[in-house]
Formats: structure tokens, C-alpha cells, sequence
């Protein structure tokens, strides 16, 4: 009885805790302390994102966003994962790539923006690159990190029941990286989408989410930059708990490398 | 005895030429790397404007640090995230461990954590901008905003790691509220406190450059490579990046790693 009572209370208690949120909002707003330009109601940022939704401008910003990320990430992956994968098994290309990588990684991906606008221009490329830059260092790493990690006695074990290379390379490493890789994914994915709202803004386009919010902010549309951010935090929602848990779901905890997440 | 001072000298030797060849096998793949950028620079495939060659980004380099005006920004950067992350690292470690300790603390923030955590920081910029104006405090706070988020989840999340036995038998040893959390509680939940930290300050590195850029702040490093892209002065950018480069891999070398070999290593709560 205790564990559902609890689970009530504690439900019970969020709902309380935004509804006071949104209420303590309100009355601000309303308030008149504030001008309305800068501080809209809640009603008014409602009507702003179904109206932007209706109209088909917002679909089509956030579709602008996703294609980049979807992109950049693409060729994060394209690069990062064979090229992690090979660290982990050469030792020269290790030694190649980690300080080049070590040097690299701790520049933030933003400070590439205005370097990439005078190298390709305003628009789509620079975005991407910034999202690919962003992206290929977690996934590189994961993946170097991975293939060191796979058990050393799996590897005797396969060899020793006669496993060549490539059987090898795909029943025994390919699987026993996958947390890792999965793990670098999740988190180039992330570093995307942190990324690509940026470039956005900086980058100014005409499309993307990042850009709706900037431009907004030029004629003071406050609702119009709320009801951006909500659908900005509704899609890294989406991606981080929809797609990744069917991922894993359908490989990781499948082939049994970790447990599945108890709720 | 000569002979032990031979040996030691012998071995000395040794170590030295072992991190010559350490140093030579770090530095092979930048000559690599830069031997191509000088290439293409030199070849004339783009302009020299936007593709300076080496010699000419080290000359701004120079230049910039000679006249003082590199340091000016990169201390107004570095200012900004230090006072930046010390607002987040307070708040966010107090709020976490209140959060980790009382449920209806937790029933209250959690939600309002949760909804803001994933949307990325650099979207709230132009709200920042809009409530605060331009210049210092809003990228202030909005740096100390955005690196709050991982330091209250790893710190709330440590608290409630800590292992119920200890609790109990210091409880049972008669420690009284006070010295169970300075004692048991605040020791235990510091590997996570740290690595919230850590992560805290990641992501304020990241996004203070790009809030720069945006916020018009009179100096900074951000503000220097932005501005830099109306003269299409692509030298003094990549002498931007550069120092921002070596900013970032001393705070992470330099500053964490000496964090925890005094305090978690040395309590022997981490090897």
C-alpha cells in the first residue's frame, strides 16, 4: 500500500507544483508590473503555437532543424563510428587521431560559427557542420571507448572456437561496444541538437527553431519565442526518451548487455 | 656506488628519451595536420583572407597578445564563467541535496527540472536577452541557468546513492543531524557532486562563447571571433580558437583532475 500511496502522493504533488507554477506565472503576467509585449499570458502563448501550428510555419521550422540535425549527425556517425572503432583496434590511428581529437573537443562548436559563415556563407552548410563538429567527438570516443572495453576473454574465447576476423569483428566486438556506441549516440544526439539551435540563431537562415526564437526577439514576440521553446523542449523530449528507449530496447537489452530500465 | 649512480643516471636517461617519443608521437599528428593547412593556404585555392596560413594566425596571435588586448578578453571570458558557474554550483548543489533528502522537496522541483532540462540552454538566450537586456547579466545568469541543470541532477542523484547502511549505523552510533550529513552524507554523494560539477561547467564552456556572440558584450572571446567576421579577419578568429582551445583543456585538465585527487581519491572513494 505504502509504495502506490507514495507514487499518488508524489504524483499528486508535480501536478500541484506546476499548476502553482503556472498560476504564480499568470498572475505576473497579468499583473501589468511587466509590459505584456515582454511577459505574455499563458493564453496568449497557447494561441500563438496553435495558430504558428495551424498555419504550417512551425512544422516547417522544426522539419528546417530536424533535417539539419538529421544531416550533420549522419556524417558524425558516417566518420566517427568506423573511425572510433578503428582507434580501438590500431594502435597507430590511436595514436593519429586521439591528440588531434584531444585538442579539438574542448573548443565549443559555437566558436567554429562565424569561421564557417565566411567559409561557406549563411544558410544550411554552416548549421550542419556546426551539428557535425558537435556530434563527432561523443561518438568517436563512445566507440573508441567501447571497443576497448569488450571483455579481452571473449575475444581468446572466440579466436579459440575458431572465429575469423570478421566473425569475430561482428558476434563478438560489434555487439560487446554497443552500450557504448549506443551510449555515444544518444549523447551525439544531444550535443546535436544543443548545437544546431545556435548555429541557428547565429547563422541567421530562414528556417529553424533557433532562428524563429532570435528573430523574434527583434520585434519583442515573447509568445512567439515561448511557444518556440516548447516545441523545441517537446522534440528533445521525444528524441531522448521515444528513440533512444526503442533503440535500446531493440538491441542493446535485447542481446542482453544491459538491464532494461525499471520504472 | 658508482655503479648504483650510473644506473640511476642510466635510468634517468631513459625516462627522458621515453617522454622525448611520447612528445614526438603527440606532436607528429599537428605537424601532419598544419603541413596540410600550409599546403592548401600557400596553393592559393581560396583567399588568403579567409584561409590564412599558419604564420599569419601566429603573427595575430602575437599581435594580440603583445598589445594586451587577447588577455583583456580572454579574462572577461574566463570572469564570466567562474562567477557564472559559482552561482549555478551553490544554488544547484543546495538544491539537489535539499531535493535528495526531503521527498516534498523532490515531489516540487523535480517536475520543474525535468521541463527545462531538455531544451537546449542557447534557446532561452534571446528570452534572457529580452527580460534582462543586453551586456553581462544576462549572460551571467543564463550561463549560470543552463549549468545548473546537470550539477542538480547528479547531486540529487548522489544523495539518494548514498548507501542506507551508513545512514543507519551512524545514526545508530548516536551522530546527530548535523555531523551524519558533514560526515556520511556530503562524503558519499561527492563523486556525483563532482561529476555534476564537471559536467556543469562542460556545458557552461560550451555555451558561454555562443552567448557572447549574441548578448553584445563589449569583450570576450566570443565576442572577438564574431566581431572579427566583419573585417573578415579569419587570423584573428583562429587566434580566438586557439586560446579558447587551451582555455578549455586546462579548465578540464588542470582544474578537475587536481578537484578530486584531493578530495574523493584521497578519501578513498574513487581509485
Amino acid at each position: 500500500m505504502s509504495k502506490t500511496g507514495e507514487r499518488t502522493r508524489s504524483l499528486t504533488r508535480a501536478a500541484a507544483t506546476l499548476l502553482v507554477a503556472a498560476a504564480a506565472y499568470e498572475a505576473t503576467a497579468r499583473s501589468g508590473l511587466f509590459p505584456p509585449a515582454l511577459l505574455p499570458t499563458l493564453p496568449a502563448i497557447a494561441r500563438t503555437l496553435v495558430a504558428t501550428t495551424l498555419d504550417g510555419t512551425m512544422p516547417l521550422h522544426a522539419l528546417h532543424t530536424l533535417y539539419r540535425v538529421a544531416v550533420g549527425l549522419a556524417l558524425a556517425v558516417a566518420l566517427g563510428l568506423p573511425l572510433g572503432i578503428a582507434m580501438g583496434r590500431v594502435a597507430a590511428v590511436e595514436g593519429f587521431v586521439l591528440p588531434l581529437a584531444s585538442a579539438l573537443m574542448p573548443i565549443p562548436s559555437l566558436a567554429w560559427v562565424p569561421v564557417f559563415i565566411l567559409w561557406f556563407g549563411l544558410g544550411d552548410t554552416v548549421s550542419i557542420l556546426i551539428v557535425f563538429y558537435a556530434a563527432l567527438f561523443p561518438m568517436l570516443l563512445n566507440a573508441w571507448s567501447g571497443v576497448r572495453a569488450v571483455n579481452p576473454l571473449w575475444l581468446r574465447a572466440a579466436a579459440a572456437m575458431g572465429a575469423n576476423g570478421r566473425a569475430l569483428f561482428w558476434k563478438v566486438i560489434v555487439p560487446g561496444a554497443s552500450p557504448f556506441i549506443i551510449a555515444g549516440l544518444r549523447q551525439a544526439l544531444l550535443r546535436a541538437f544543443i548545437a544546431v539551435i545556435g548555429a541557428e540563431m547565429i547563422a541567421a537562415s530562414d528556417w529553424g527553431l533557433g532562428w524563429v526564437i532570435f528573430d523574434a526577439k527583434e520585434f519583442l514576440q515573447a509568445d512567439v519565442m515561448l511557444a518556440a521553446l516548447i516545441v523545441i523542449g517537446a522534440i528533445g523530449f521525444a528524441l531522448e526518451r521515444l528513440a533512444f528507449g526503442a533503440i535500446e530496447r531493440a538491441t542493446v537489452v535485447r542481446w542482453g548487455m544491459v538491464q532494461p530500465v525499471k520504472d | 656506488m658508482s655503479e648504483l649512480a650510473a644506473a640511476t643516471a642510466l635510468r634517468s636517461t631513459e625516462r627522458v628519451n621515453a617522454r622525448l617519443r611520447g612528445a614526438v608521437r603527440t606532436a607528429f599528428p599537428f605537424v601532419v595536420v598544419g603541413a596540410a593547412w600550409e599546403a592548401v593556404a600557400h596553393a592559393g585555392l581560396f583567399p588568403p583572407r579567409l584561409f590564412p596560413p599558419l604564420e599569419t594566425v601566429a603573427a595575430a596571435l602575437a599581435r594580440l597578445t603583445a598589445n594586451g588586448i587577447l588577455l583583456h578578453h580572454a579574462a572577461e571570458t574566463v570572469l564570466r564563467l567562474i562567477v557564472g558557474f559559482a552561482l549555478a554550483a551553490v544554488v544547484g548543489v543546495a538544491l539537489g541535496i535539499v531535493m535528495g533528502r526531503s521527498r516534498r522537496a523532490e515531489d516540487i522541483a523535480l517536475p520543474l527540472v525535468s521541463i527545462g532540462a531538455p531544451i537546449p540552454g542557447l534557446a532561452y538566450a534571446p528570452l534572457f536577452l529580452l527580460w534582462f537586456g543586453t551586456g553581462n547579466l544576462p549572460a551571467i545568469l543564463l550561463v549560470a541557468f543552463v549549468s545548473a541543470f546537470p550539477i542538480v541532477f547528479n547531486t540529487w542523484t548522489g544523495v539518494k546513492a548514498v548507501k542506507s547502511v551508513w545512514v543507519r549505523s551512524a545514526q545508530a552510533m548516536g551522530a546527530d543531524r548535523a555531523r551524519l550529513f558533514r560526515l556520511v552524507i556530503l562524503p558519499g554523494a561527492l563523486p556525483y557532486i563532482l561529476t555534476g560539477l564537471r559536467l556543469g561547467l562542460a556545458q557552461a564552456w560550451r555555451i558561454l562563447v555562443g552567448v557572447e556572440m549574441l548578448a553584445a558584450v563589449p569583450w570576450g572571446l566570443g565576442w572577438l571571433i564574431f566581431g572579427a567576421r566583419e573585417f573578415l579577419a579569419t587570423d584573428v578568429m583562429l587566434a580566438g580558437i586557439v586560446v579558447i582551445a587551451v582555455i578549455g583543456l586546462a579548465l578540464e585538465k588542470l582544474v578537475f583532475r587536481r578537484l578530486e585527487e584531493f578530495t574523493v581519491v584521497r578519501w578513498g572513494m574513487m581509485a
